[in-house]
């Protein structure tokens, strides 16, 4: 027998506030946190500094170039991204009916790792300067998912299981290209780079890169609330969708569409950070249940949360050098998704 | 509201399900669609909450063309109870009878409750509210499903082997709540039995066409049966009620 009750669900909209509370301090925290030593008083300091325009001493400027220059957009890039990944996770999972999905089943990432390692390994596009690696990676993640567009099309529209083949049977193809790209190139740091990217690496933000990302992720982010009832509709099938007036073809590549831009741009200002797309989403749904107005509303915030703590970890851990962001997600968050699952009686489509 | 379909034919990937196929059901009927397997029930009735556009003919609601209208227009007036139910994610029972007011529009959440509620009380799922649906029983999750078609508050009900693995009194229960419901429902149904008992009109299908149409007695008669299901049926009284009974077996071989 499977479990008779429901689990105890968490009112949503205390979650939210205090998962919005716990994301402030965790800003703050990720941008304290670091290598290079500088006080925990002095932080605010240049935070408000930066934020007003005031002036810092002369002697404060080095540690003050740490904090705003370089440290508060890693930190800001991270959490844009978590909420990205996690919100696209929900979706991809809903448009392909499928727990097991993240966000780069679609072969997204593969498809923007050919192309950030073509800038990487072969020095490609450098012509575009600092840009080339986001511009390259965004392109080419843009292309592979107009592939597995068009291959995965039929008759009936996209429907969820070739969308998963193509996916994964072109990422495949997309990761044997970089592998060669990795075993081609002469130089050894250049393939440990390549290495840093696939795994995800938030060492490359910017304040350039902060705007575009967050705006891409805000907008994705309310069109998925818009259409929240509609994907409770489409979790449920494609035909009782139908019978309550949401038209899946077009529901499919809306969220399609979407899915494209948010991973894309997430991709390229991060590379490929793995686990938070699959993982985050079961959390938000054990804590809140599948409704996905919901699940949407915890999910993005636990994600943005997920990954400043983690990028933070990533530049401690080995300092000074850095682990790739990626492999933290994966050993902080297994054990704890292992042990909600286990302890919470969550059913992963009924199984 | 009547539902007619008027000459309606559908072809997927180059076979045609369906052909020709008129039918009507007035307001507040209940109308059975009976046939073998693959004879075209399902195709036909997707083709009506609009799974499927007809590749000829026409559907009307009180005379409208239902694929002419907005999918959430047609929505609020005409629900489907399809036979999938393949969830992935575990939507307690309030949040999958919820799903049913989604067409509906300048809605307040306090209206929804109620409207849900009610519809919960009527199929009598209530109890189960906060229970997750994966975890029903068959019975239970179709009494579920029939109170999210409720909660869309629609006109016409559409029903696709609503009696599928129920076991015998859930199978007269889920009749008789929508027989009770009052609304204009047509239902494909396995049972003869029970869809004589149930409908006051039965359409017989086969190959895509209609082969047959009338009050059920009138049509289920021995010889259409060998004809159409391949079997050999015998009426009997039934001997309490006085109500007749189809009893069935194999076709004699013939040479």
């Amino acid at each position: 027998m499977r479990r008779r009750t429901a689990p105890s669900r968490i009112p949503v909209l205390p979650l939210s506030l205090s998962l919005l509370l716990l994301l402030l301090v965790s800003l703050v925290g990720g941008v304290a946190l670091g290598a290079a030593g500088v006080g925990w008083a002095e932080v605010p300091r240049f935070l408000w500094a930066g934020l007003t325009g005031g002036t810092v001493r002369a002697g404060d400027a080095a540690a003050y170039t740490i904090v705003w220059e370089i440290r508060l957009p890693r930190v800001l890039i991270g959490a844009t991204v978590g909420a990205g990944l996690a919100a696209v996770g929900v979706a991809v999972q809903a448009l392909v009916r499928n727990a097991l999905a993240d966000p780069f089943v679609l072969g997204i990432s593969s498809g923007a790792a050919v192309g950030a390692n073509a800038v990487i390994l072969l020095g490609a596009f450098a012509g575009l300067g600092v840009w080339a690696l986001s511009a390259s990676a965004f392109v080419s993640a843009l292309a592979a998912m107009a592939l597995v567009y068009a291959v995965a099309r039929s008759p009936q529209g996209l429907t969820p299981l070739r969308l998963i083949l193509t996916g994964t049977a072109l990422a495949y193809g997309f990761q044997a290209v970089t592998t060669v790209m990795v075993f081609g190139a002469a130089r050894g740091e250049a393939a440990r780079s390549a290495m840093m990217w696939l795994l995800g690496s938030l060492g490359g933000a910017t304040w350039a890169q902060v705007p575009l990302a967050a705006v891409t992720v805000a907008a994705g982010w309310a069109w998925l609330r818009r259409r929240a009832e509609a994907l409770n509709a489409l979790a449920m099938g494609d035909e009782t969708a139908a019978a309550l007036g949401v038209g899946p073809a077009r529901l499919r590549r809306e969220l399609f569409v979407v899915t494209a831009a948010v991973t894309g741009t997430v991709v390229a200002v991060s590379g490929a950070i793995g686990f938070v797309g699959l993982m985050v989403p079961h959390v938000a749904r054990m804590l809140v249940g599948a409704d996905h107005r919901r699940v949407l509303a915890v999910a993005p915030l636990a994600g943005a949360v997920l990954l400043v703590w983690a990028d933070v970890l990533s530049r401690l851990v080995l300092a000074p050098a850095e682990l790739p962001v990626g492999v933290i997600t994966a050993v902080v968050g297994v054990p704890a998704f292992l042990l909600l699952m286990r302890r919470g009686g969550y059913a992963f489509g009924g199984r | 509201m009547r539902l007619d379909i008027d000459d309606v034919t559908i072809e997927t990937a180059g076979t045609r399900l369906v052909e020709h196929v008129d039918l009507t059901v007035g307001s507040g009927a209940f109308v059975g669609l009976v046939g073998p397997n693959g004879s075209g029930k399902t195709t036909l009735l997707r083709s009506l909450y609009r799974a499927l556009r007809p590749s000829g003919g026409v559907v009307r609601l009180d005379g409208g063309d239902l694929h002419a209208m907005d999918p959430r227009a047609a929505a609020r007036v005409l629900a489907a109870l399809p036979q999938e139910s393949s969830a992935e994610f575990d939507f307690t029972v309030t949040e999958v009878v919820a799903m049913g007011r989604l067409p509906h529009q300048g809605r307040t959440a306090a209206s929804d409750r109620e409207i849900c509620t009610r519809a919960m009380e009527r199929t009598g799922v209530d109890h189960l509210a906060d229970r997750g649906f994966l975890g029903l029983s068959g019975g239970e999750k179709q009494r579920v499903l029939l109170a999210r078609a409720l909660a869309q508050q629609p006109r016409v009900l559409i029903l696709d082997e609503p009696t599928n693995h129920l076991d015998i009194a859930h199978q007269l229960d889920v009749l008789s709540l929508v027989r009770g419901s009052g609304l204009t429902v047509l239902a494909a149904l396995h049972d003869l039995n029970l869809a004589a008992a149930h409908c006051d009109v039965l359409y017989v299908l086969d190959g895509g066409r209609i082969v047959a149409s009338g009050p059920p007695h009138d049509i289920l008669e021995p010889p259409l049966l060998a004809k159409v299901f391949g079997v050999r049926a015998h009426t009997v009284r039934h001997p309490a009620t006085g109500a007749r009974q189809l009893l069935f077996d194999l076709l004699p071989p013939t040479t």
